[in-house]
């Protein structure tokens, strides 16, 4: 399946954001969700059709203007699974920010056999502010996971300050150097003035300003997917976004 | 391509510090996550499949810059140009100087760490300096004195005459040797079966090199970025040590 949305989200010049596109196909629906009185506007991908499925190409593509806020949300996990004859799928996640983008969905799951690669570009303005969590959980309860990477790519003022590849399944390593036989691995990226500006460390998990730009990337491996989120998140403290009425799904406390 | 010259480069006892280094195994060690052979060489295997791979490609990639397309030569293939002065002083035909800038900007992208990144140009800077010392060639570059140490690679088989392979090779080898030996070190193994491990792994640099040769001329963001989270955290941890035997 060839799918594509596109969200574009603009300052209503009265301090809010509005949507001026929120298009999309299955099984990529971009619906309109949150407060409409809060400063941001906030849109949950609904999963239209089962996927990412062997042989999909997927697009999403967001737009953020200045001084707009727009928070992205998944409903559920994304279960990457297989097709047969065994096929590659891609989801390829360009996001232009010149204001404020927090891209939070939930995690993506390899199924056993899938082949999945999540490719990110990021284009930050000077100024700009992101989150960015990328999840991965090595297959569902108890079965051996696909094969699923996310290769990230993010430039601040065209200047690429993060690049990085994460993997996980049959063909990635899974030895002491990279992810020590966990389930869960993930990153959360945090630009702007809020980044935390001091490294510190826990055996399982990281937070580390990068090199040249306002920024820190947090890490973590963990047992399963609610505790790679409370790690990465740190309790919501890290998401700044949290939006204090998200439902116990999203494995928040609050 | 003088054969020894690559040796000279390569060689654990050249004066650049390495033996200071132990490649994120030192951490490894203390989380219980390395504590024999077996975990050992897998340890070695996930460290050479990312920080191995990317180190190769940015060696490789600043020694193309340094010494231009015009030098490159099929693998093993034709003659090469240089082989008649071994090990000698090279003039610098095409320097992109702002290329290896660039590369040294990739390495950051790739290295959240900072502890990993201060390493680095720890290494980079101690491999420049011996480099300038042992052949006076050696170009200065816009990645500065303390260029990280894949990129110092570059630079210095670039002026030891070597070709973008062999820096990819010294890259991706010195790292396995370095996590090995810290490893023999640290945990009182047997040096001949930690070093069957070294060999068992040499067609994978081999691999590695020749990929990294083919592969020199990319975009900076097209090249390999396999990223090791737990190199990551572990460098952090270790980094907050008071005492510790090795810098990182």
């Amino acid at each position: 399946m060839r799918a594509e949305a596109r969200v574009v989200a603009e300052a209503d010049g009265r301090g809010g954001t509005r949507l001026s596109t929120v298009y999309g196909e299955p099984p990529l629906l971009p619906r309109r969700t949150g407060h409409r009185h809060a400063g941001h506007a906030e849109v949950h991908l609904v999963g239209g059709a089962a996927g990412p499925l062997g042989g999909d190409e997927l697009r999403i593509h967001v737009e953020v203007g200045p001084d707009a806020h727009l928070v992205v949300r998944t409903v559920a996990a994304s279960l990457a699974q297989p097709s047969h004859p065994p096929r590659h799928s891609t989801l390829t996640i360009t996001a232009t920010v010149h204001g404020t983008l927090a891209w939070l969905p939930e995690p993506t799951v390899a199924v056993t056999g899938c082949d999945h690669t999540t490719r990110s570009i990021v284009d930050l303005c000077d100024g700009a502010e992101l989150l960015w969590r990328e999840e991965l959980i090595a297959g569902r309860h108890d079965e051996p996971s696909g094969d699923l990477r996310a290769a990230t790519t993010v430039r601040c003022g065209g200047r690429t300050i993060l690049r990085h590849d994460l993997a996980i399944g049959p063909s990635a390593d899974a030895g002491p150097a990279t992810v020590g036989g966990a389930r869960a691995v993930g990153t959360l990226l945090v630009v702007g003035p809020h980044a935390p500006t001091r490294p510190t460390a826990t055996s399982t998990g990281a937070t580390m300003p990068l090199a040249n730009a306002p920024a820190a990337l947090i890490s973590a491996t963990a047992s399963d997917a609610a505790g790679l989120r409370r790690a990465l998140d740190g309790d919501t403290v890290n998401t700044w976004a949290a939006d204090p009425s998200a439902k116990p799904g999203n494995c928040r406390k609050n | 391509m003088s054969l020894s010259t690559l040796l000279v480069l390569a060689d654990g006892r050249l004066p650049a510090g390495a033996h200071a280094h132990s490649g994120g195994v030192e951490a490894a060690v203390a989380a219980g996550r390395v504590h024999d052979l077996a975990t050992l060489r897998s340890f070695l295997v996930g460290r050479t499949a990312t920080a191995g791979e990317v180190a190769a490609a940015f060696a490789a990639a600043t020694c193309r810059a340094l010494t231009g397309p015009q030098l490159q030569d099929a693998l093993g293939g034709s003659p090469d140009r240089r082989g008649d002065e071994p090990g000698g002083p090279r003039a610098f035909a095409g320097v992109d100087s702002d290329r290896v800038r660039e590369l040294d900007d990739g390495i950051d992208a790739r290295t959240a760490s900072p502890a990993l990144r201060a390493a680095s140009r720890a290494q980079g800077r101690a491999l420049l300096r011996a480099a300038a010392r042992i052949w006076p060639t050696t170009p200065s570059t816009t990645a500065g004195k303390q260029p990280h140490h894949p990129v110092a690679v570059g630079i210095a088989a670039a002026a030891a005459g070597l070709r973008p392979r062999e820096a990819a090779l010294v890259a991706v080898y010195g790292g396995i040797t370095g996590s090995a030996s810290a490893a023999v070190r640290l945990l009182g193994l047997d040096p001949y079966a930690v070093h069957a491990l070294v060999a068992e792994l040499a067609p994978e640099c081999d691999r590695l090199a020749a990929r990294a040769a083919d592969r020199a001329d990319l975009p900076v963001d097209d090249l390999p970025a396999g990223s090791a989270i737990l190199l990551d955290i572990g460098a952090e941890q270790h980094a907050t040590w008071e005492v510790r035997l090795f810098a990182s």
